[in-house]
């Protein structure tokens, strides 16, 4: 099971913080997709980190087990 | 590398505290703090009390190392120290500290700029904008 986090107004929409996450083979594209779907996302300007690296969120990186995916909105630091 | 993350605001106390560590370094001769404070923007009619912030501290610490090796690459600096406040800031506090040292004044203005833009673009960090009423919404960066 990968985790999936999610962080300030994504982890509102989603009303948790993380979740575990079957993905075996699982595309980053198609396991957005699938996010989109439960939570409705589409709304939100989102970047992903894939093991605290930026990625595209269309990418095609396939998903392992040990994998940490977090959904980010956008950065208000400062 | 140390976090540069503490929980509430960070104190007028603990800033003299940072720069009184620095008078036994006799190399420098410039010291450069940028100070950000949670301003009490009236949206909508609206006034912000307070910011809540939350940080994806793993991906911000390693982003914040690499941030930190570049700045000491592009500036001649002697020290450099980031703080970032997370949790409720009220109005009027200081939620994030700058704070570079060099032997020159010239490297010190830049490097301040350069980090205070790019903490701002590239750390993980969310803000949750608090009104009086207790509503809020998210802060997004200009």
């Amino acid at each position: 099971m990968a985790v999936i986090k999610y962080y300030g107004a994504i982890a509102e929409e989603t009303k948790c913080s993380e979740e575990q996450m079957a993905v075996s083979d699982l595309k980053i594209s198609d396991c957005m997709a699938l996010l989109n779907k439960k939570y409705n996302l589409n709304a939100f300007e989102v970047s992903i980190a894939l093991n605290q690296n930026l990625v595209e969120i269309d990418s095609t990186i396939k998903l392992n087990d040990s994998d940490e995916l977090a959904l980010l909105p956008p950065f208000a630091g400062g | 590398m140390k976090s540069i993350f503490i929980k509430g605001a960070i104190q007028p106390a603990f800033i003299a505290d940072s720069i009184a560590k620095h008078q036994t370094k006799h190399s420098i001769g410039a010291h450069n703090i940028f100070l950000g404070q949670v301003r009490a923007d009236v949206i909508n009619d609206k006034t912000v009390a307070a910011i809540d912030f939350t940080c994806y501290e793993e991906m911000a610490n390693s982003i914040l190392e690499d941030i930190r090796e570049k700045a000491f690459k592009t500036f001649n600096l002697t020290c450099m120290h980031i703080y970032h406040s997370l949790g409720e800031i009220k109005a009027g506090e200081v939620c994030f500290f700058v704070f570079v040292s060099a032997k020159h004044s010239k490297e010190v203005y830049a490097a301040t700029e350069y980090l205070v833009n790019i903490v701002k673009k590239k750390v993980p960090l969310f803000g949750k904008e608090i009104f009086e009423d207790d509503s809020h919404q998210w802060k997004v960066n200009k």
